[in-house]
């Protein structure tokens, strides 16, 4: 079972780490990371597996979007099968 | 394999591009609420509704949630009500729809559909009475929509029902003018009315579907609208009517995906997803843009018809194959003052009636939400309504007919409901008297299936 975390905001240090770090916490293992600073805005995209993860799935949503404030930034988490859906048949 | 431009593409339509699944709409069948005492019967109505959808908008919530996907309305249908007071020793219609009402409000839903009745060959027992209170059902209640199917393509138009129908739309706004004639914004007269609909304010919930299912109606000009706008630059309209079909596959299958899930979680069947372009009154989410977009001045010219049987078509051909099930209205809709894009057509001199009627015989549904002078006469509604009916009926399709005759009002000034229903200028109407054709009554008969010219 996957999700995506995708946040974006002004760039600072740490984000990374610190999206990681609640992941690390729920016991959600990171998969892919893509992100991208466009003229000072930044845009990552992670893939996480949330088959054990150790707290339900809206407290997880709820807990990155806090650590996202804290750095100033907008995190979504979502389950992964609406990319699927609609991007493949 | 994820791939980062598909979740980025996904993310922007959503937060950018106001896609949305428009309403996820459970019909419930009332058969076994009948019963020859009218309390007892709505006791029986209020308890199954409440029983069966309970956890309808709780279970929507959580998905949306999950998914990222905004589900807009959570909505019920019933089993058309007339069928139930046919059984029924002296019933009160109004109570029945106020019973729908107080089920609705108990499960926070934010419609109800079924208030209605099947009279396209003919009335029986109920289907009178039921016609005759739907102003005074409508004034009395907040969430209860009505819809009245009075002609079809094997039946032919019930003119009968045609004339009764323009008075009780007048006398639905009369009773609520001073709430801006919301009464025959909830009300709807069909032509072909599809049985398993799920959006407002024709669902009811047909005598030949299961006793509870899921239906899921998306949206998404907002997102058809942008992929012409970035990409159809020098495309033919061949490659434009491609290029919808992608859009439309992908929105489909977002409520695909949601119905399924929905109808999994509540333990309910999954009916069908009805693959509408459904506007709403936000910017750039309007299906005048579409046609806009595909180079047309302004809605409503020489040219909009045959851009929006393009559009229609490629709508269905890409959501077709992104659906296990489809059904509804399905299509593209054209309502006024629910769409932005529509209502600047108006208020420039763009779009007339005249012109919506002729939309009508290519697209989904008719003339809808459309605001007409407050002094337009009971029998030029019912006139528009045969109009309407008859396009529907020749050309084996479901047209419809919702309008609001502002009362007080003239050609220009602004009638506004607020929220998804939107808000709009009045609209000149032709005003030549079909009276006499109107009261002659009687029963167009059903068009020949065969020399189609």
């Amino acid at each position: 079972m996957k999700a995506v975390i995708t946040v974006v905001g002004k760039d600072t240090v740490g984000i990374l780490a610190k999206v990681a770090g609640v992941c690390a916490e729920a016991n959600v293992n990171v998969e892919e990371v893509t992100q991208s600073i466009l003229a000072g805005t930044f845009a990552m995209i992670m893939v996480v597996d949330i088959s054990n993860c150790a707290v339900p799935f809206d407290q997880l949503q709820q807990q990155l979007a806090k650590a996202g404030e804290e750095k100033g930034v907008d995190v979504k988490t979502t389950r992964q099968e609406l990319y699927d859906a609609m991007h493949h048949i | 394999m994820l791939d980062t431009k598909d979740i980025l593409e996904t993310i922007r339509m959503i937060s950018d591009e106001n896609l949305d699944v428009r309403t996820v709409t459970m019909g419930i069948s009332l058969l076994d609420c009948a019963d020859e005492n009218p309390r007892r019967a709505c006791e029986k109505i209020y308890e199954k509704i409440i029983t069966r959808a309970r956890k309808l908008v709780p279970v929507a919530e959580e998905i949306s949630a999950a998914y990222g996907v905004p589900i807009v309305n959570k909505r019920i249908s019933v089993t058309p009500i007339a069928m139930l007071l046919a059984g029924c020793k002296d019933p009160d219609p109004v109570e029945f729809a106020k019973t729908l009402d107080a089920a609705a409000k108990e499960v926070g839903v934010n419609f109800v559909g079924g208030f209605s009745a099947l009279v396209q060959k003919g009335f029986s027992a109920g289907d009178r009475l039921l016609i005759e209170s739907i102003p005074e059902a409508l004034a009395q209640t907040e969430l209860v929509c009505s819809s009245i199917n009075i002609g079809s393509t094997k039946a032919g138009i019930n003119m009968d029902a045609v004339a009764m129908m323009g008075p009780i739309v007048r006398r639905a706004a009369e009773i609520t003018a001073d709430r801006n004639c919301i009464g025959p914004a909830k009300l709807v007269v069909f032509c072909n009315a599809p049985e398993d609909n799920p959006f407002m304010a024709g669902a009811f919930h047909g005598p030949g579907e299961p006793d509870c299912e899921i239906h899921v109606g998306v949206s998404g000009p907002g997102a058809v609208r942008a992929a012409l706008a970035k990409q159809a630059g020098g495309m033919d309209l061949g490659q434009v009517a491609e290029l919808i079909k992608r859009t439309a596959f992908k929105i489909t299958r977002m409520g695909q995906l949601v119905g399924s899930l929905v109808s999994e979680r509540l333990g309910v069947p999954f009916g069908i997803v009805d693959l509408s372009l459904a506007p709403t009154p936000a910017p750039g989410d309007s299906v005048a843009n579409v046609l806009e977009a595909m180079g047309l001045e302004s809605c409503g010219c020489c040219g909009t018809t045959a851009a929006l049987a393009l559009l229609n078509d490629a709508v269905k051909k890409g959501g077709v194959m992104a659906s296990n099930f489809v059904g509804g209205l399905s299509g593209a809709f054209i309502p006024v003052s629910e769409d932005a894009g529509m209502i600047s057509a108006v208020q420039c001199g763009s779009l007339s009636i005249e012109k919506l009627e002729a939309m009508t015989a290519v697209c989904s549904v008719g003339i809808d939400m459309v605001i007409l002078p407050g002094d337009t006469p009971a029998e030029v509604i019912s006139a528009l309504i045969a109009d309407e009916a008859a396009i529907g009926m020749v050309n084996s399709k479901t047209t419809a007919v919702r309008v609001i005759p502002a009362i007080g009002k003239e050609k220009g000034e602004i009638l506004n409901f607020g929220g998804l229903l939107g808000w709009g200028p009045v609209m000149e109407i032709n005003r030549f008297s079909p009276k006499e054709f109107v009261a002659r009554g009687g029963r167009i008969p059903a068009p020949l299936q065969s020399l189609k010219n």
